[in-house]
């Protein structure tokens, strides 16, 4: 395709096709801007806002993992408003879930100077932890509500919609239909979710047993006999 | 499964799901309501079979059953009270008046094993000028009191009449009659006039569409649903659109806290907000129409159906209407309990079947709208003004208001006045107008202390702002948001912090949970109010508000997130005091 359109980025100018993504223009610049619920392979949701850029004439920041370039756009991605909104969002995040598997979000928290401490008694997102398969684990108070689990099991990959939400606002939670167990729904345990599961709040259960100490002999034990007691019931 | 669902019987949902079927899945809300008037809620059985039967994944039916806060997927009480919690309704009284009728409730629970009613607290019910307010089931109830409330569905139970009035009674030349205009009515006062010249049904030649969208155009008509976009751009926009089919929807979900102007509209003049929708139809070349009503407005859902109904039978709807070569035809749809429903796109996601969610803009609904296809959506009362505008053209419309703000305006004047009310005026009358003359002021004894202009997405306004204009360009000069047209009064006894509480509360239960900053910020800025209400601030609060709300105005993904914040830092500016007590 060819690069037909110019626009500036932090004062440098670049030529990109048409139909590109602010994001992808930056890069091309070697311009990093930072994403959580943005991937490669999903659909661009523009959900954690974490991307927002301001661009100039535009009365809100612009999410650059969606927005789309056009001639002669003015972008800045570093701007103070662009930085106030990374910040409060990475503190409010951290105030109301756990993050302690989320390695990413960490370090955008470090490169932000957010404070980890920002709102002292936020109320956290609570949930139980779901252990009702012997495949997958789903600790949704690791969950930063990306979407991409919904998605891969929808169209952007397996169409299976074994999952989709449950409430909403910030008490919205990844849902099966009617919170059925896992091997109730119509989901295969393809796995698809737990690969692009940011944040740990979706693992395998055999890594979160480890995790717990198990050895691999002791997992295998486990989840035999697991099987062994689905079979006879 | 549990017993009462194992022993559901399934055979009347088979015979209501019937007519649902062929539509798929745009007909998932009207399915699921429909099933929940019949089995009182939606149990697990009873949604997957509307899943199974209309095409939608069943993990998806269940997230819009518990997106919809009036789709219930647990048993509730034979009778669901729903008791207003907006600022109106709570100067009114309305919290004396849940805790009086939960205590019944919960009496009667002790007492029979089981409460019959279900007390919930509800966000506006646009009945703000009759407050308090209740919803009882399907009866809208205003000067609530537990009286009327356990009488609701009997026979002495009346309605109050709507209180309009004002300086012009140009949109609302039909209403405060305490009923609904009929059709006959609507056209011995000048009704359907605007249509039968456009289609040349009374002997002149028919207008072509794109002379109706130039006329919209020169009348310089402006969105009355709080965004205040050109209607004469937006016609264009779809009607120039190359995509087919097209669509036009009315945007009846009314929820701003403290408006009830298009609840009067429809009730009481439907048949002015239909002729409306049929002429935006023509113009952009749409052969369809939906009419999407709030939930909590069982009434106003009636009387448009009425109308419609009316409609098809003098042929004003339906194929080659009037004898035209037009044809178009409305669907009624209603809203399932949701604020942000009232944003067009979360709106068309509600239409065709899923969670309402605001789509990331652009694309814009004149190229990508309902269904994908090109549409205008407009608000209740924008469209109440196409019929007028046609019929007396546009360069007379012009006279009528501002040079930047032609035409009438709805007013929705609530709270300490002594007539709370609607008040339509030409555009530019100042704020002390409507307040003084036309709502007969403050409460004897009282004065003015704060007025939130715009609704919870508004702005307050003190007494030093009485005499700015009520045109858009001079409230935002003033720093003030039209919005909807809500002007929301308090007196000096008035505590605005338990007003501000309630808008944070508000906007907490509201937000759709999609993007972050809204998701997070509006959990964030009401426990941050709370704590300032309570007199107990934390060190760095006032910052923590201003750093929240800025990040919700700037980031948020829709309307809702980048207004969420806006009362609570008008209030920041304009009343410090209320934040500097306590700890700091």
């Amino acid at each position: 395709m060819d690069d037909n359109i110019t626009l500036t980025i932090n004062n440098q100018s670049v030529r990109v096709s048409a139909g590109t993504t602010i994001l992808k223009a930056a890069q091309s610049l070697g311009i990093s801007i930072p994403t959580i619920c943005y991937h490669e392979h999903c659909t661009a949701n523009a959900l954690c806002r974490i991307c927002v850029v301001e661009v100039t004439g535009s009365r809100t920041l612009v999410p650059s993992c969606k927005a789309i370039v056009s001639e002669g756009m003015v972008v800045n991605t570093e701007s103070e408003r662009v930085l106030r909104a990374r910040k409060v969002i990475l503190e409010m995040l951290k105030a109301s879930i756990d993050l302690s598997e989320a390695p990413e979000i960490q370090a955008m928290i470090t490169e932000y100077n957010a404070d980890s401490q920002r709102f002292p008694e936020a109320v956290k997102r609570k949930s139980a932890v779901l252990d009702d398969n012997p495949m997958f684990l789903r600790d949704y108070n690791k969950c930063v509500l990306c979407w991409r689990c919904v998605q891969v099991c929808a169209e952007d990959a397996q169409y299976t919609y074994a999952i989709n939400f449950a409430g909403r606002g910030f008490e919205t939670q990844i849902s099966t239909f009617y919170h059925v167990p896992l091997p109730e729904s119509s989901c295969v345990f393809c796995g698809q979710c737990i690969g692009v599961c940011p944040t740990g709040a979706l693992k395998p259960k055999r890594e979160a047993l480890l995790e717990d100490g198990f050895s691999l002999n002791d997992i295998t034990a486990l989840t035999r006999m697991d099987w062994r007691k689905k079979k006879t019931v | 499964m549990d017993d009462i669902e194992s022993q559901l019987d399934l055979e009347p949902l088979h015979d209501l799901l019937a007519e649902f079927i062929p539509r798929g899945r745009t007909a998932l809300l009207p399915a699921l309501q429909a099933a929940q008037a019949h089995y009182g809620y939606l149990p697990a059985r009873v949604a997957a079979e509307i899943g199974n039967a209309l095409g939608v994944p069943l993990a998806e039916v269940f997230g819009v059953i518990d997106f919809y806060s009036l789709l219930y997927s647990q048993p509730v009480g034979k009778t669901v009270v729903h008791v207003c919690n907006d600022p109106a309704c709570s100067l009114a009284g309305s919290d004396s008046l849940f805790k009086v009728i939960s205590q019944r409730a919960e009496k009667q629970a002790a007492q029979q094993g089981q409460s019959r009613i279900t007390v919930e607290l509800a966000p506006c019910l646009g009945l703000c000028e009759l407050a308090p307010a209740a919803l009882v089931n399907e009866i809208q109830i205003g000067h609530a009191d537990p009286s009327r409330i356990y009488e609701a569905g009997y026979p002495q139970s009346v309605r109050p009449r709507n209180i309009v009035g004002g300086d012009i009674r140009l949109l609302t030349a039909n209403c405060g009659k305490g009923r609904t205009t009929t059709l006959q009515e609507y056209e011995s006062a000048g009704g359907y006039r605007a249509l039968r010249r456009i289609l040349g049904n009374n002997g002149m030649l028919p207008m072509s569409p794109q002379d109706v969208v130039q006329e919209i155009k020169n009348a310089g008509l402006i969105g009355r649903g709080g965004a205040a976009f050109p209607t004469g751009l937006k016609w264009e926009g779809a009607a120039t659109a190359t995509d087919f089919p097209k669509y036009v929807v009315c945007n009846g979900d009314e929820a701003e806290p403290g408006t009830f102007k298009d609840r009067v509209m429809m009730e009481e003049d439907p048949h002015r907000v239909l002729e409306g929708l049929i002429i935006a139809g023509y113009a952009i070349g749409a052969n369809h129409g939906y009419i999407f009503i709030r939930g909590e407005y069982p009434h106003a859902f009636e009387m448009m159906k009425r109308a419609i109904e009316e409609g098809h039978r003098a042929g004003l709807l339906g194929e080659n209407i009037l004898g035209s070569s037009f044809t178009f035809d409305v669907e009624l749809r209603r809203g399932a309990g949701a604020y942000i429903c009232g944003e067009e796109t979360a709106l068309f996601e509600a239409i065709e079947g899923k969670r309402g969610f605001p789509r990331s803009k652009p694309p814009y609904p004149t190229t990508y709208g309902l269904f994908g296809k090109p549409t205008v959506i407009n608000n209740v009362e924008t469209l109440a003004n196409v019929p007028l505008i046609l019929q007396m053209g546009s360069e007379a419309y012009r006279k009528i208001g501002t040079q930047k703000s032609p035409g009438p305006k709805l007013f929705c004047v609530s709270g300490d006045v002594r007539r709370p009310g609607l008040y339509e005026v030409p555009f530019g009358v100042p704020l002390r107008h409507l307040i003084e003359d036309l709502a007969g002021g403050i409460r004897e004894g009282h004065q003015l202390q704060a007025m939130l202009i715009g609704g919870a997405a508004g702005t307050f306004a003190g007494p030093q702002h009485l005499d700015v204009s009520t045109s858009f360009e001079d409230l935002r000069a003033a720093g003030l948001a039209m919005g909807s047209g809500v002007i929301t009064v308090f007196d000096e006894t008035r505590d605005l912090r338990n007003v501000l509480i309630r808008l944070a509360r508000f906007f907490a239960e509201e937000s759709c949970g999609k993007c972050f900053p809204c998701q997070l910020g509006t959990q964030r800025q009401y426990e941050i109010i709370e704590r300032l209400a309570d007199g107990k601030p934390l060190p760095g609060d006032i910052e923590r508000l201003n750093d929240v709300g800025w990040t919700m105005t700037d980031a948020s993904l829709c309307g809702l997130g980048q207004t969420a914040a806006s009362a609570v830092l008008s209030a920041l500016k304009l009343f410090p005091e209320l934040f500097t007590f306590g700890k700091e």
